[in-house]
């Protein structure tokens, strides 16, 4: 059984078809990127595959729960770590963990040792005492990704994890990341519209455009298949044309104030 | 740990076990996801504690200087009740009404986008982000109170001081700010651009805050006025808050009405408020 199954997802805004038939299979202890500009498709996938709306055709499974009928197993089986910042930041880092162990439904007999657990995880040890506030973009990434691992998901879908990161931070989020699935086996599904950084971190991925998927394979694979020295040129290929950071006010509105709070 | 007993073998050969995070019910999750965001909110409040203060300065203003005026004038038929003493119920709700509708707008302020999306990404009822938000407010809101009432204990005005008495207003007071922080909640989720949240917050404010019984007595008010005081759950909580602290009155009345509210907006605000912020 593989860890995440979509077949024919479909979701309209209106007149506007966000995802257009998208099918994909994520293996158990994969690390699987969505990659494509913005409005590419990319989150309202990975809302359909965390429950948080509902495709209005297709079917979709994570962890061997269907998406539509037994959403609440979904969300019990997973971890999401959210574009938009989620971490409190007027709580201390040990505080923001103590409260997502107490509403994801972590025994109370098990929080310490779940809390422990993701601490050494995420390398946040020296930090607990902090406000959140007061933490870097990086420090409050890894945050975010511990309180996502405290009820063991088997599935831990990542939407833009280091956007807003200085390249020292990013390697240091991509390392944990790769930590995880190497010692607990966690299936990760991350989206991203950095080429090289999908190309560098993902064993698989599958790139989007305008709702669809229209490429799908191991960066190896994507290379061979379009004789290029980059994901960018097979993007290209694809698409026939290039990856452009477009968006309207709003868009680039809620992605600069990430930024900000990242950065 | 055993599956439930209601899964048939054919059922549980078919597809896979419930996930061990579910085995608590809908019911202790929704209870333990409240406590959770209420306890949050309590630790909040020990880290920012020049926060509660700011935010005092304004009910004492209104206890204070607008009380002690109309006081000397003796304008307001109170019943024979010093004005300030009439007014300080009032001005309790007022200030935990502020406090629970700025708390369901800052949705809108996206200060919260990211953490409602997480919340709606686990098996929390839907149902817990709202009467958890509504606790958070309410947490906050009874903490400013208790600090208004030991003012108000220190200036000496009369209320009637007993631990039932002052435990049963605590109560109301919370159940008031859940009552607005749903509402702002809903107001929310038809609001959804930043720009427009002060504007609305002191649209709803202002007019629920004058038409209630928290400045003046319904019986002074003009017909129209006096028919939206009637159902303004504000004027409910004041008037309750003035039975328990000051005497008379049907505080058992208004518990019921304000608790009627409550479960009006909360199933409300359920069914509208997790849409707003996808």
């Amino acid at each position: 059984m593989s860890a995440v199954a979509a077949d024919g997802l479909v979701v309209r805004f209106g007149a506007l078809t966000a995802v257009d038939g998208v099918s994909l299979e994520v293996e158990r202890g994969e690390v699987f990127g969505l990659l494509g500009p913005n409005g590419a498709g990319k989150t309202t996938t990975l809302r359909v595959l965390t429950t948080l709306l509902r495709p209005d055709a297709g079917a979709a499974a994570v962890a061997g729960y269907d998406v539509r009928s037994d959403g609440l197993s979904v969300r019990a089986s997973i971890g999401y770590v959210p574009q938009a910042l989620s971490a409190d930041g007027a709580l201390t880092a040990w505080e923001n963990l103590d409260f997502y162990a107490r509403v994801t439904g972590v025994p109370k007999a098990e929080r310490a040792a779940r809390i422990a657990a993701a601490v050494q995880a995420m390398e946040l040890e020296p930090l607990l005492e902090r406000l959140a506030r007061t933490l870097s973009g990086g420090m409050l990434r890894r945050l975010e990704i511990a309180t996502a691992l405290l009820n063991r998901p088997e599935v831990l879908f990542l939407d833009e994890p280091t956007v807003g990161l200085d390249p020292t931070a990013r390697a240091l989020v991509w390392e944990r990341v790769h930590a995880l699935r190497a010692e607990h086996g966690t299936t990760v599904v991350v989206t991203t519209h950095l080429m090289e950084e999908a190309e560098r971190h993902c064993d698989r991925l599958a790139i989007m455009d305008g709702g669809q998927i229209v490429a799908l394979g191991t960066p190896a694979e994507l290379l061979a298949q379009h004789d290029a020295r980059s994901l960018e040129e097979v993007f290209r290929a694809v698409t026939g044309h290039t990856i452009a950071e477009e968006g309207r006010y709003r868009d680039v509105r809620a992605q600069r104030r990430v930024a900000r709070r990242l950065g | 740990m055993s599956a439930p007993s209601a899964a048939s073998p054919a059922a549980s050969a078919e597809r896979p076990r419930r996930p061990a995070a579910l085995s608590g019910g809908a019911l202790r999750r929704l209870a333990a996801g409240t406590a959770a965001m209420s306890l949050t909110e309590w630790r909040k409040l020990r880290h920012d504690q020049l926060d509660l203060f700011t935010r005092s300065v304004q009910p004492l203003l209104w206890l204070f200087v607008f009380g002690t005026a109309m006081s000397r004038l003796r304008a307001i038929p109170t019943g024979g009740v010093e004005y300030r003493t009439y007014l300080a119920p009032g001005v309790m709700a007022q200030a935990a009404m502020f406090v629970a509708i700025f708390f369901g707008l800052a949705v809108i302020w996206e200060r919260d986008v990211g953490q409602l999306q997480r919340l709606l990404a686990t098996p929390l009822p839907r149902a817990a982000l709202v009467l958890g938000k509504a606790a958070g407010a309410a947490t906050r809101a009874v903490v400013q109170a208790a600090l208004l009432l030991v003012v108000v204990a220190v200036a000496g005005i009369g209320l009637k001081w007993s631990v039932p008495r002052v435990a049963g207003a605590l109560v109301l007071l919370a159940l008031g700010t859940a009552v607005f922080a749903c509402l702002s909640m809903m107001i929310a989720s038809l609001v959804k651009e930043r720009e427009r949240f002060m504007g609305i917050g002191q649209l709803v404010m202002m007019p629920l805050f004058f038409a209630s019984s928290a400045l003046y007595p319904l019986a002074v008010m003009p017909g129209w006025l006096h028919a939206v005081a009637t159902v303004n759950p504000l004027t409910y909580e004041v008037e309750g808050l003035r039975g328990l602290l000051l005497g008379g009155g049907h505080p058992l009345v208004d518990f019921a009405v304000t608790l009627g509210w409550l479960a009006v907006l909360a199933a409300a605000a359920t069914k509208t408020y997790p849409r707003a912020i996808l």
